[in-house]
């Protein structure tokens, strides 16, 4: 895995996102049409793409894609 | 010992009744249209039915219960045993079974009683009629199971009301001598009792004025201690560790692979949760048929109302290998494999 490949899977799964709109350091709470839902896409995402599931906690203590991207790697 | 066997039940009906008046998510205007549109999306649901004030679980399940009787032509004088699955009873007190074997004019020889499970119900009230009636050696049995959550919930919480709905089942079975068995695998994790829960009204924290204050949890969040408190992260957490290895456990325990099963009927919880499990398992989305599009999560009615609405002519007409998985609130969660051999099916019925 690597990080722009990550990217694009967040990118795709946010409603009305132009592709190549996030960045690594974008923090993702931050995203225009983020919302609480968008919690439950990304760990079904992830938990589909990598075979990681994350939680709550997890989530809570990751601010941008890079950081989660890394939370990802340490668990996989 | 989580797994076991129970020989020589069948499934004989099932049939379900749900309140006529529809809700649709695309009218709940707590939220804003393009929320509507993700939650539809995500969820994949877009329509509940909601219950008049008034309307108890129990006269849902007498509905269904009355109809299955007379299409499977039964005499009620044979039927020993009644249960009833839910989390809304009638009264605190007595239990609801016992009220609806004198409104269902069983004899006072039947058996009567409730079992207190939500999203799991469907599948631990199949394991404990079935084991009763092979130890007790009654011919025909009823259960049933369902809920009227729509009471509990607050309209300003958007993480619980636009997901569930109201409905009631009713199952018969019967001793049978086919050769037919339930294969069955049952767990629970009171740890995680908190993830979904109604807090207020039990004897833990009795009712006081202060139940009744509703407080903003979050944006868009807003309950009292009598609502219905769902975190959805935890429980979708749960749902997708849980869930998969109990089932590919008890496939193999069984001897039989995922193609095997004709279909697998999951506790209608959300659309996301269920193709999570699904990709998991690998299997295809012509096994898991989704009852969630017009009915919502309907507590411990989703697999029994799911057979009824999306598979009704194929379990009329044919013999199916079937796996019912129920997760959720306790945490509790259930998976039986059985087959059902042309049950009788009635269309579902609408309660005004």
């Amino acid at each position: 895995m690597d990080i722009d490949g990550f990217i694009k899977k967040v990118e795709a799964e946010i409603e009305d996102l132009e592709p190549g709109t996030l960045t690594a350091d974008k923090d993702y709470r931050e995203i225009e049409q983020w919302s609480s839902m968008y919690a439950l896409i990304l760990i079904a995402m992830i938990d589909t793409e990598y075979g990681v599931t994350l939680t709550g906690e997890d989530l809570k203590k990751t601010y941008t894609l890079r950081d989660l991207y890394h939370t990802i790697q340490s668990k996989l | 010992m989580s797994r076991f066997s129970v020989p020589n039940i069948k499934i004989s009906g099932i049939a379900a009744c749900v309140p006529k008046d529809k809700e649709s998510n695309t009218d709940y205007d707590w939220i804003t249209e393009k929320e509507q549109n993700l939650l539809i999306k995500t969820t994949g649901i877009e329509e509940r039915r909601i219950a008049r004030k008034g309307t108890t679980t129990s006269d849902l399940c007498y509905a269904a219960t009355e109809k299955l009787l007379r299409e499977l032509n039964w005499n009620k004088e044979e039927i020993g045993i009644l249960i009833f699955v839910s989390q809304s009873r009638d009264y605190f007190l007595p239990a609801t079974a016992i009220i609806l074997q004198d409104r269902l004019q069983l004899t006072p020889t039947t058996i009567a009683f409730d079992i207190s499970l939500g999203c799991s119900g469907y599948v631990y009230g199949l394991s404990v009629i079935s084991s009763l009636m092979q130890t007790t050696q009654t011919k025909k049995a009823l259960l049933m199971a369902g809920d009227i959550s729509s009471t509990s919930l607050n309209k300003r919480d958007k993480s619980t009301y636009p997901l569930f709905g109201d409905a009631g089942t009713v199952t018969a079975l019967e001793l049978t001598t086919e050769n037919q068995h339930m294969d069955f695998d049952l767990k629970s994790d009171g740890s995680g009792y908190e993830a979904i829960i109604i807090p207020d009204g039990g004897l833990r924290n009795p009712i006081t004025p202060d139940s009744f204050v509703e407080r903003e949890i979050e944006k868009g969040i807003w309950r009292c201690n009598r609502d219905l408190k769902l975190d959805g992260l935890a429980v979708f957490n749960f749902s997708i560790t849980k869930v998969h290895p109990q089932i590919e456990h008890l496939l193999s325990e069984s001897g039989k692979e995922t193609t095997d099963i004709n279909y697998f009927v999951f506790h209608q919880a959300n659309k996301l949760i269920l193709e999570t499990i699904r990709k998991k398992l690998k299997i295809e989305p012509e096994q898991v048929p989704y009852s969630l599009l017009k009915y919502g999560n309907t507590s411990s009615a989703s697999i029994p109302l799911t057979i009824v609405t999306e598979l009704k002519n194929e379990v009329e007409t044919q013999k199916l290998s079937m796996l019912f998985c129920g997760f959720g609130v306790g945490l509790s969660w259930g998976t039986v494999i059985l087959e059902l051999d042309k049950i009788k099916c009635p269309e579902i019925i609408e309660f005004s």
